[in-house]
C-alpha cells in the first residue's frame, strides 16, 4: 500500500508503475509493488542524501553570474556536473552495499548506474563540448567508468598465484587492448612473456606495437593532421604484422593485432562477451579505426554499431535510444526518453536544469527551451513538496522558475502541516521572505486560532502581531473582556501590562491596554488620572458597546468622590468637545435595552443629585 | 580556515545537536555529540563520535567524518536536548513529552530511562515542550503550554509545576544560579523565576521597549551571572545585564532572519557564536584589553552595526564611561561567517574546547576541530 502523495502527469510504460507517486518510499520507481514502511525503507535515507546534496549544488549553479563570457563559465559548468555525477555516485555505491543484502533494491541501484551513464555522456558531449582528437579520449574514459569488472577481474588474476595461468587472464589483456588502456596490457604480457621464453621475441614484438600506438595530446603541440598522420603509419605496421603473421602461433597476440588493425568488426562482435554493450563496441571500434572522429560524425557510427551489436532477436532497450540520441546532439530527444523511460524527475529536472545554464536549450526554439527547464523543475518541486520533511528544499527550486514558480509555492505552502509553532515559524519566514501576504495573514490565524482555543491568550496575540492583523487582535481583546467580566479580574496581566506599541495594532487592544490602565490607577487610588482616563476612554469610542454599561458602573463610585466629581464634571464641560449631556444620554439609551436598567434606576438618585442644579444636563435623565 | 569543517549528511533534518560534556580533571578534547532530528515521520536521537585526538598521523583537522555510533526513535520532533551527565540526555519532545535517555558506552546501544509522557499539554491536546535544561539531578522543562515544571530524574513525579508562568509560549529556559532560572517568550520578554519561592509569578521581567519581538534563546555569560545574551526573531542579539534595568544592555544586528542558538563559549566567554534561519553562523569574538567583553560595554562598534539601548541607572563606572564617551578603541568586536555557503537554516550549535558542531535543515551536521579560541 503507497502512501500516494502525487501522481505523475505522464503516461506510464507499465500499468505496474505509479508513475510518480512522492510518499517517502516511492521516490523511484520500480516495477514490482511492495509494502513500502515509510521512512524505515532503507534505501529512502541514502537517497534522501542525493537530494539534499543535490539541491546544495542547484543552488550554487543558479548563482553563477550571468554576465561571464562563457569561455569562463565552460570549467564552472563542467566542475558542476561533476559534482553532481559524484553525488550519485556516493548514493549508488551506498544502495550497492545495501542491495548486497536485499536483492530487491538492485533495480533502484541499476537505475542510478544508468543515470550516471547518460549524465556522464551528456557532460562529455554537450557540456565539455570535446572536439575531435580530445572527444574520443573523452569517450575512452566514459567507457572504461562504466566498466569496472575488468579491474575486478585484473584484481583477481593478479592475485592468484600464477596469474599468467588463471583463465580470465586473456580476457583481461583483451578487455584492456579494447578499452585502450594499453600500458596496462603491456604490463600483463610481460607475466606471460616470462612464462614462455621460446615465444620472447613475439611477445617482445607485440611490446613494441603496443607502446607505440599514438594517443592524441589535447594540452600538447601536436596538431589533429600530425597526429593522424602518425596514427595511420601506426596501423600500416599493425598491418605488416598481420600480413606477416608475426603473431599466428599464437591466437590471442593475433586476436589483439586484429583489433588494432582498424578496429575489424567482425573480430570486435565475436567478444561481444567482453566488449558487454554497443557503446563499448563504438568506443573501441572508433579508437582503432577513426580516433580522430568528430562530434557530428558521431551519430553514423553509432547508429551502424548499435545494429551490429543487437542480432536480430533483441530490441533496443530504452537506454539504447537514449544514448543514441546523444550521440544524435537531440537534447530534447535525450530529455524526453529520460523522463518517459526512467521516470526520475530527479535526473531530467537537475541535467536540463544545468544544460539551459549552458545555453543549450536556447539554440532551439526560445520559448520551448526554457520552459521545458521549468516545466521539469516545477514537476519535481512539487513531488519533493508533498515529502514531509523534504519540502524545505522545493522552495528553492520554486524561487528559481520565474514564470509559475511563485504561484507553485503559494498554492504548496499552505498545505504544510504545522505541528509545532516552530515548524510554523519557519514557514511563515519563507513566506514574508517573498512578500506573499496573503500566506502570512492566513498561516498566522492559524495559529492564532489555535492558540485561542487553548486559551493561549499571549500567543494568539503575538501571532497576530506578526500577521499584522488587526482583526484578529481585536478578537482577542474580546475574550479578555468576556474574561474579565465573567470573572471580575483580568487574566495573564503579563501579557497586558506590557503590550508596547502593539496597543495600537487594533481600537478593541488600545481600549483593553488603557482599560487595566484604569484600574491599576484606581487600584492606586491616583482618581483624578483615573476619572480621566475614563472619560477619555468614553468620549473617544473606542469602547465595545457591550462594556458600555460596565463603563458606566466604574464611573458610579467616582462620582461619589467630591474631589473627583468635580473635576469630572470640569473636565466634561470644558474638556470635551461631545457635550456631557450627549456621552450620558448615550450610555442610558442602551442601558435601558439591557436588564441592567433596573439597577441603574437605584443609581438614579444619585446620578439625579449630582446633576441637579445643572439646567443643561437635566433633560439627560430619562426614567 | 573553512575547509576545517567535516560536513555529513544524515538523511534527517537536525534540531539540535550537543557535545558529551568532557570532565574538566581529565584533558579529554570533545569527542562524543549527540543529535536530535524533527519533521520525519520517525524522528531520532543519535550519538556520534569524531574520533580521539592524536590516534593517527593525520594531521588535525582532516580526520574523518563523524561517526554514527548509535540511534534510537524519537516520538516527536526533538526540540530540546540536553546532557544530564556523561551517559544520559534529557530531550523535549513537540509531543509535550520529557524523556531521559541512557547511552550504553560498551554495547553501543540507546535505552528509554524515564520518560514524563504527557508533561506539557493543554487540556484537549498535546502541548509541545520547547526547552529544557538541567542541572543533575534537576531538570526543568517550558513549553508552549507555558508551563514550567521541575522534575528529578529517577522521581517519578514532578517536583513543582508553574501553570500560567506564561500567556504566550516560553521558547528557551537557562539557568541564572542554581535556585534562579531565565525564561524567555514569544512577546519579547525575559523572565527571571526564584524556584525557591513559592509565589508563581516572576521575580522579575525584562523587555525590550519597542516591538515585542519574540525571542527565542538565551544563554547565561560563564563567569559574570548577571550578564545574558538572547536572541529571536528579528535576528538581533541582545545582551542583558538583568541586575539592573529592565531593558538590554547592547543591541546588536545578526542576523536576517530567527536567531535559533546563541552560546557563550564555555571557558572562553570573550567568544559567542549565534546561528539563525538564514543558513548562517556567526562567531563573535572581542579583542578588547579589559576584562569586560567589548559588547557589553554597549553603545557602537567600529565593525559591526549596533543600536544603543538606553543607559542603566547606576551600576558599574567603567562600563558607563566606555559607553559614554563612545570609545570604541577600548574593545573590538569582529564576527567572522563560520560556514562556507549557503545553506538552510542552521538550528543548533555547540561548542567545547577548540570544537564547533552544528546541525541544518539541509540534512547536514558540520563539525570544526579547530576553532580560534
Amino acid at each position: 500500500i503507497f502512501k500516494i502523495n502525487k501522481v505523475c502527469l505522464l503516461k506510464t510504460s507499465s500499468g505496474t508503475h505509479l508513475g510518480f507517486a512522492w510518499g517517502p518510499g516511492d521516490i523511484l520507481v520500480y516495477e514490482t509493488l511492495y509494502k513500502v514502511r515509510k521512512d524505515e525503507d532503507i534505501y529512502s535515507p541514502i537517497l534522501r542524501k542525493l537530494f539534499n546534496e543535490s539541491h546544495h549544488i542547484f543552488v550554487g549553479l543558479q548563482t553563477i553570474r550571468e554576465d561571464l563570457p562563457s569561455k569562463n563559465k565552460k570549467p564552472q559548468f563542467v566542475s558542476i556536473s561533476k559534482n553532481y555525477r559524484s553525488v550519485i555516485r556516493a548514493c549508488m555505491e551506498e544502495l550497492q552495499q545495501v542491495a548486497e543484502v536485499a536483492m530487491q533494491y538492485g533495480n533502484q541501484v541499476s537505475i542510478l548506474l544508468a543515470i550516471e551513464l547518460i549524465w556522464n555522456l551528456c557532460e562529455v558531449l554537450f557540456i565539455d563540448a570535446a572536439p575531435a582528437g580530445s572527444l574520443l579520449l573523452h569517450l575512452l574514459d566514459w567507457v572504461r567508468l562504466h566498466k569496472a569488472d575488468v579491474d575486478e577481474k585484473a584484481r583477481e588474476v593478479l592475485q592468484s598465484e600464477s596469474p599468467a595461468e588463471h583463465r580470465d587472464y586473456w580476457d583481461v589483456v583483451v578487455s584492456y587492448v579494447l578499452q585502450g588502456r594499453l600500458e596496462e596490457a603491456r604490463q600483463m604480457l610481460v607475466k606471460q612473456a616470462t612464462l614462455q621464453p621460446a615465444a620472447r621475441k613475439m611477445y617482445k614484438q607485440m611490446d613494441t606495437l603496443l607502446s607505440k600506438m599514438p594517443f592524441y595530446n589535447p594540452g600538447g603541440t601536436q596538431t589533429l593532421t600530425e597526429f593522424d598522420v602518425k596514427w595511420r603509419h601506426w596501423h600500416e605496421e599493425v598491418d605488416r604484422c598481420l600480413q606477416d603473421n608475426s603473431f599466428a602461433s599464437n591466437k590471442h597476440l593475433e586476436l589483439i593485432c586484429k583489433v588494432s588493425d582498424l578496429g575489424d568488426e567482425d573480430t570486435l562482435l565475436e567478444h561481444k562477451d567482453l566488449l558487454s554493450t554497443w557503446y563499448h563496441f563504438l568506443v573501441t571500434r572508433l579508437l582503432f579505426c577513426h580516433p580522430t572522429v568528430k562530434p557530428t560524425e558521431l551519430h553514423y557510427y553509432a547508429q551502424s554499431c548499435l545494429t551490429m551489436f543487437l542480432d536480430s532477436r533483441s530490441v533496443p532497450e530504452p537506454l539504447d535510444s537514449i544514448l543514441l540520441a546523444a550521440f544524435e546532439f537531440d537534447i530534447h530527444q535525450v530529455i524526453k526518453d529520460c523522463s518517459i523511460a526512467l521516470n526520475n524527475w530527479w535526473f531530467v529536472a537537475h541535467l536540463t536544469d544545468l544544460l539551459d545554464h549552458c545555453k543549450l536549450l536556447q539554440s532551439h526554439n526560445l520559448h520551448f527551451g526554457s520552459n521545458l527547464r521549468e516545466f521539469l523543475l516545477l514537476e519535481y518541486a512539487s513531488g519533493l513538496f508533498t515529502h514531509h520533511s523534504l519540502w524545505q528544499l522545493a522552495v528553492d527550486y520554486f524561487d528559481h522558475c520565474p514564470e509559475f514558480g511563485r504561484v507553485y509555492l503559494e498554492l504548496q505552502i499552505e498545505r504544510v502541516p504545522l505541528d509545532t509553532e516552530r515548524k510554523a515559524l519557519k514557514v511563515l519566514r519563507i513566506c514574508e521572505q517573498r512578500q506573499m501576504s496573503e500566506q502570512v495573514r492566513s498561516i498566522c490565524k492559524i495559529m492564532a486560532m489555535r492558540a485561542l482555543r487553548n486559551n493561549r491568550l499571549g500567543s494568539a496575540l503575538s501571532w497576530s502581531i506578526r500577521a499584522k492583523d488587526a482583526a484578529f487582535a481585536t478578537l482577542i481583546s474580546e475574550r479578555f473582556l468576556q474574561d474579565y467580566c465573567a470573572r471580575g479580574t483580568f487574566s495573564d496581566l503579563d501579557l497586558i501590562d506590557n503590550l508596547g506599541p502593539a496597543m495600537l495594532l487594533s481600537d478593541r487592544l488600545t481600549f483593553l491596554g488603557k482599560y487595566r490602565e484604569f484600574h491599576k490607577l484606581y487600584g492606586e487610588k491616583r482618581f483624578r488620572e483615573a476619572s480621566k482616563l475614563l472619560l477619555s476612554l468614553m468620549t473617544a469610542k473606542i469602547a465595545p458597546r457591550s462594556f458600555w454599561m460596565t463603563l458606566l458602573t466604574d464611573a458610579l463610585p467616582l462620582l461619589e468622590q467630591k474631589e473627583v466629581s468635580h473635576h469630572i464634571v470640569r473636565y466634561a464641560v470644558y474638556g470635551q468637545s461631545t457635550p456631557p449631556q450627549k456621552i450620558f444620554s448615550l450610555l442610558l439609551s442602551n442601558i435601558k435595552k439591557t436588564s441592567k436598567y433596573s439597577y441603574l434606576r437605584s443609581c438614579n438618585q444619585r446620578i439625579f443629585g449630582f446633576f441637579s442644579g445643572k439646567n443643561n444636563i437635566k433633560d439627560v435623565l430619562i426614567i | 580556515f573553512f575547509f576545517r569543517f567535516a560536513a555529513v549528511y544524515v538523511s534527517q533534518k537536525i534540531s539540535k545537536s550537543r557535545w558529551r560534556p568532557v570532565s574538566h580533571s581529565s584533558l579529554q578534547q570533545a569527542d562524543i555529540f549527540a543529535t536530535g532530528s524533527w519533521d520525519n515521520e520517525d524522528n531520532k536521537i543519535s550519538f556520534w563520535s569524531i574520533g580521539s585526538h592524536g590516534s593517527s598521523g593525520v594531521e588535525d583537522g582532516f580526520e574523518g567524518d563523524p561517526q554514527l555510533l548509535c540511534e534510537h526513535k524519537h516520538d516527536g520532533d526533538v526540540l530540546d536536548l540536553q546532557f544530564l551527565d556523561q551517559d544520559r540526555i534529557v530531550t523535549a519532545s513537540s509531543t509535550g513529552a520529557v524523556t531521559i535517555f541512557r547511552h550504553h558506552q560498551n554495547s553501543q546501544t540507546i535505552s528509554v530511562s524515564q520518560q514524563w509522557a504527557r508533561a506539557h499539554r493543554y487540556p484537549s491536546d498535546n502541548a509541545p515542550c520547547t526547552g529544557v535544561v538541567c542541572s543533575s539531578p534537576e531538570i526543568v522543562t517550558v513549553g508552549e503550554d507555558g508551563r514550567i515544571i521541575v522534575f528529578r530524574a529517577d522521581q517519578e513525579g514532578v517536583i513543582r509545576v508553574i501553570d500560567n508562568a506564561d500567556s504566550s509560549t516560553i521558547h528557551a529556559v537557562t539557568y541564572l544560579r542554581t535556585t534562579e532560572i531565565l525564561t524567555v517568550n514569544s512577546i519579547g520578554q525575559l523572565k527571571l523565576w526564584d524556584l525557591r519561592q513559592q509565589s508563581n509569578s516572576p521575580s522579575q521581567i525584562l523587555s525590550l521597549s519597542g516591538d515585542r519581538v519574540p525571542l527565542h534563546c538565551v544563554d547565561r555569560h560563564p563567569n559574570q551571572q548577571h550578564i545574558v545574551a538572547t536572541g529571536g526573531q528579528d535576528g538581533m542579539l541582545c545582551v542583558w545585564d538583568v541586575r539592573q534595568g529592565s531593558t538590554p544592555f547592547s543591541l546588536m544586528e545578526a542576523h536576517s532572519a530567527e536567531m535559533w542558538e546563541v552560546h557563550f563559549h564555555p571557558t572562553n566567554p570573550d567568544h559567542l557564536f549565534t546561528c539563525s534561519e538564514d543558513g548562517s553562523l556567526l562567531h563573535w569574538e572581542t579583542s578588547s584589553q579589559s576584562d569586560i567583553p567589548s559588547f557589553l560595554q554597549g553603545g557602537r562598534n567600529s565593525s559591526m552595526t549596533s543600536r544603543s539601548a538606553m543607559a542603566p541607572a547606576g551600576g558599574n563606572q567603567s562600563l558607563i564611561n566606555a559607553w559614554l564617551s563612545g570609545d570604541s578603541s577600548k574593545g573590538r568586536l569582529e564576527t567572522t561567517h563560520m560556514l562556507p555557503s549557503q545553506t538552510l537554516s542552521v538550528n543548533s550549535l555547540d561548542v567545547l574546547g577548540q570544537c564547533l558542531v552544528c546541525g541544518t535543515d539541509g540534512e547536514a551536521i558540520f563539525v570544526n576541530r579547530q576553532v580560534p579560541v
